[in-house]
């Protein structure tokens, strides 16, 4: 074979290749590809159906709706306190923050927000925060093992497992608690709970920064992570982002921080932003949300008051069972309570709290019966999966897979 | 005696391989996969079982674990996912929703995962404790020792058919 | 409030009705004019928002005790970051022309939530670049979150056939 005459061109590995490298350019024509809806890297089902040119993205179409497991006509159907399951199952990595959230939102219509007993609004804040951290652990541990980091994916289930065993012991469920009730909450705290919680915060920052020291110095993980998905922030607020991805760009919007509810005015913690917008300052951001929930944790534990869990009001309220089985007037309230729902009058409210991706909304219209007449939810993810195909544009297949991970789309809140 | 006996063992020996290396495929769709993380990590851990490493395509999975909520969206999907399965495959329904549906009735849930595949185990729980996860793979890999999930009996059917020189053979 | 004020200002008699309840602010508008006035809410300096928090529609036409007219009401609440308040903008919608302006030139995120709207309710949005279902599945016939349309109709798309 003769020596070819050209020299030598190096082609830079990750670019498009030039196309005047050969004499006969070879014809490429760009190929529909489909991505899930059972993949092993899409949290939940969702359905990306790339339009690629080799391994280059050139246009997107995400597909949701897959968990569409009808949320609203659900509600429309049940009582107030019906609907508490239904919101469990939202954002399922931090149900707590939706129990939460919708309470809020019946209980400003009530017009009860400000007489919840001081005990009870600590409670949700301890739980609440509770379920942040295992919101961020489990995003940041399955991004990092759809990369390959399957350790620190195991540290950090670990550390999500303390924290469920302590959420049982509450609730009564590790998962889908609905905890917290119309009112007040359903339970006290357990007898123990605030030293076991205290000594699970300890074991949790050390695990998180076993964690962490394994992915914020790598290599690998750097080079996948930064500036991988990058967004502005003006983009990012036109495109109705919230939450962590929203302040990973610079926007420091935090419903605890500028409009607080509950007891979070009390508590002196920080919001971390971050700068440049990309999948790993995402990361950098949860991981660092889980130091303050952590500060928020010990700070509630030291504050929290003693008093009663529930409002005393028989109309929103359960009597206790010692009235229900031994009082005709207990029994008779329970049982209208139950049948015919906490009536409500009518009106409509939207409130909103930060959820574990965002402000999650809760626009309530009440007709004066005991069950709403539409109950929407706000999903945080929702409007942020949107942008998937503006973060990936251009870029590589791979590079799909920490974007969309790093956006932590749940299946059950964005479909709802 | 004779060549039954050693099919017999033969058999016995097969389906002791097969239930200690399950690979499993799980098609997570809703809550329940908290639990299969769960069920996966170092407490709870499955793979003291053999089923250990989730293999991420069917065609290399013989145990299909239908993970939360099946939509009648999701329908089609299930059943072409569960079609490129190689046989034996057995199917765990994980959670009340693969079960039954759970507790959501309405026009986008599929009343359960056998409405559209054949369920060998199915694990009631909204979501199951990982311990109910255990307990059913367990009773599992008791059905596939005895040759009891579907598509062993289907095989077995088969099998009989092509003896008797009445398996059509499909255009 | 200053929103309120500054709409009712500009816009006059399109400003149906306004009110305040349990900390919320609400304006109904013109359905012919939404757009103009969704987008003044967005470009103006005072008002200034910047955000679409949420975009849905109520169907009234089960309210008690006889229902409503309009039928629909298609909802936006409105966020600013700058000056952090909020403001909720409801435009009107019959049943027989049920079609609305979209506002996705105004804001990106609302496509996917109009698309939520036409899919679950069957409320058109003009200008739209892509409506089409989302949630539901094109073999769907029906808005499910309708009031007519029963919770547990099912239109499945595979079943086993034992």
């Amino acid at each position: 074979m003769e020596s070819s005459s050209k020299p030598l061109r190096r082609v830079v590995l990750g670019q498009p290749v030039p196309a005047d490298l050969d004499d006969e350019p070879l014809p490429t024509e760009p190929m529909t590809i489909n991505m899930g809806p059972s993949h092993p890297a899409t949290h939940g089902t969702v359905r990306i159906v790339l339009l690629v040119d080799g391994e280059f993205v050139q246009d997107a179409d995400v597909q949701v709706g897959f968990l569409h497991r009808c949320f609203e006509k659900e509600s429309e159907h049940a009582t107030y306190t019906q609907v508490f399951p239904y919101t469990d199952r939202l954002n399922y990595v931090s149900p707590m923050l939706n129990n939460v959230g919708y309470a809020l939102a019946v209980e400003k219509l009530l017009g009860i927000d400000q007489q919840i007993p001081e005990r009870a609004q600590y409670i949700r804040v301890i739980v609440g925060e509770m379920s942040r951290i295992t919101d961020h652990l489990t995003c940041n541990g399955a991004s990092a093992m759809e990369l390959g980091a399957f350790t620190p994916f195991l540290y950090l289930m670990k550390a999500r497992e303390w924290l469920y065993e302590l959420l049982e012991e509450v609730s009564g469920a590790r998962l889908t608690h609905s905890y917290v009730r119309i009112g007040g909450v359903a339970a006290d705290l357990t007898a123990g709970f605030a030293d076991k919680l205290r000594a699970i915060l300890l074991k949790l920052r050390e695990a998180v920064r076993d964690a962490d020291a394994l992915l914020t110095k790598n290599k690998i993980f750097r080079l996948r992570m930064d500036d991988v998905g990058t967004i502005d922030g003006k983009t990012a607020i036109a495109w109705g982002w919230t939450g962590p991805c929203l302040r990973s760009t610079g926007v420091a919007y935090d419903v605890r921080k500028d409009h607080p509810y509950l007891t979070y005015d009390r508590f002196d913690f920080e919001v971390p932003v971050g700068s440049r917008g990309d999948n790993f300052d995402r990361y950098a951001v949860r991981m660092e949300e889980i130091q303050q929930s952590a500060k928020i944790l010990e700070q509630a534990l030291d504050q929290i008051p003693a008093g009663p869990i529930l409002l005393d009001d028989p109309q929103i309220v359960l009597p206790p069972k010692r009235e229900v089985y031994n009082t005709i007037e207990g029994m008779i309230n329970h049982f209208k309570l139950i049948i015919d729902g906490i009536r409500v009058p009518p009106g409509e409210i939207y409130s909103y709290t930060e959820g574990g991706n965002g402000e999650l909304g809760f626009y309530i219209v009440s007709d004066g019966t005991g069950r709403p007449y539409k109950c929407r939810v706000r999903p945080p993810c929702f409007t942020i999966v949107q942008t998937l195909p503006v973060l990936i544009k251009g870029r590589q297949i791979a590079d799909i897979v920490p974007t969309f991970g790093m956006l932590n789309m749940i299946g059950g809140e964005c479909d709802r | 005696m004779g060549l039954e006996f050693h099919t017999s063992r033969l058999a016995d020996a097969v389906n002791w391989a097969r239930k200690f290396s399950l690979f499993q495929y799980p098609f997570v769709t809703a809550c329940c996969g908290m639990e299969f993380m769960a069920t996966a990590a170092p407490k709870y851990d499955i793979a003291r079982f053999g089923a250990e490493f989730p293999r991420f395509s069917p065609r290399q999975a013989d145990l299909l674990i239908i993970v939360g909520t099946i939509t009648e969206r999701q329908g089609p999907i299930l059943l072409r996912i569960y079609e490129q399965m190689a046989e034996p495959k057995w199917v765990i329904a994980f959670g009340v929703c693969a079960s039954t549906g759970g507790f959501y009735q309405n026009y986008s849930t599929m009343p359960g995962a056998d409405q559209v595949i054949p369920v060998d185990v199915y694990i009631p729980g909204c979501p199951p404790r990982p311990e109910q996860v255990l307990d059913a793979l367990i009773m599992l890999q008791e059905r596939i020792q005895k040759g009891e999930g579907h598509s062993q009996k289907a095989l077995r059917v088969e099998a009989q058919a092509h003896k008797a020189g009445q398996l059509k053979v499909l255009p | 409030m200053l929103a309120l004020e500054r709409l009712k200002e500009r816009f006059g008699p399109a400003v149906l009705h306004t009110a305040s309840a349990h900390g919320n602010e609400m304006a109904t508008v013109e359905r012919a004019r939404s757009k103009e006035i969704l987008a003044f809410l967005r470009d103006d300096a005072e008002t200034a928002f910047d955000f679409l928090s949420d975009l849905t529609a109520v169907d009234y036409v089960a309210y008690p005790p006889a229902g409503r007219e309009p039928r629909f009401e298609v909802v936006y609440q409105l966020y600013s970051t700058s000056k952090q308040h909020r403001l909720r903008v409801k435009v009107g919608v019959p049943e027989d022309h049920a079609e609305v302006a979209s506002v996705t030139e105004l804001w990106p995120g609302a496509g996917w939530l109009e698309r939520e709207v036409w899919d679950l309710y069957g409320i058109k949005f003009a200008g739209h670049p892509d409506l089409r279902r989302i949630l539901m599945y094109d073999e769907f016939v029906g808005h499910p979150l309708r009031k007519d349309y029963p919770k547990e109709k099912r239109q499945p798309l595979v079943r086993r056939s034992t």
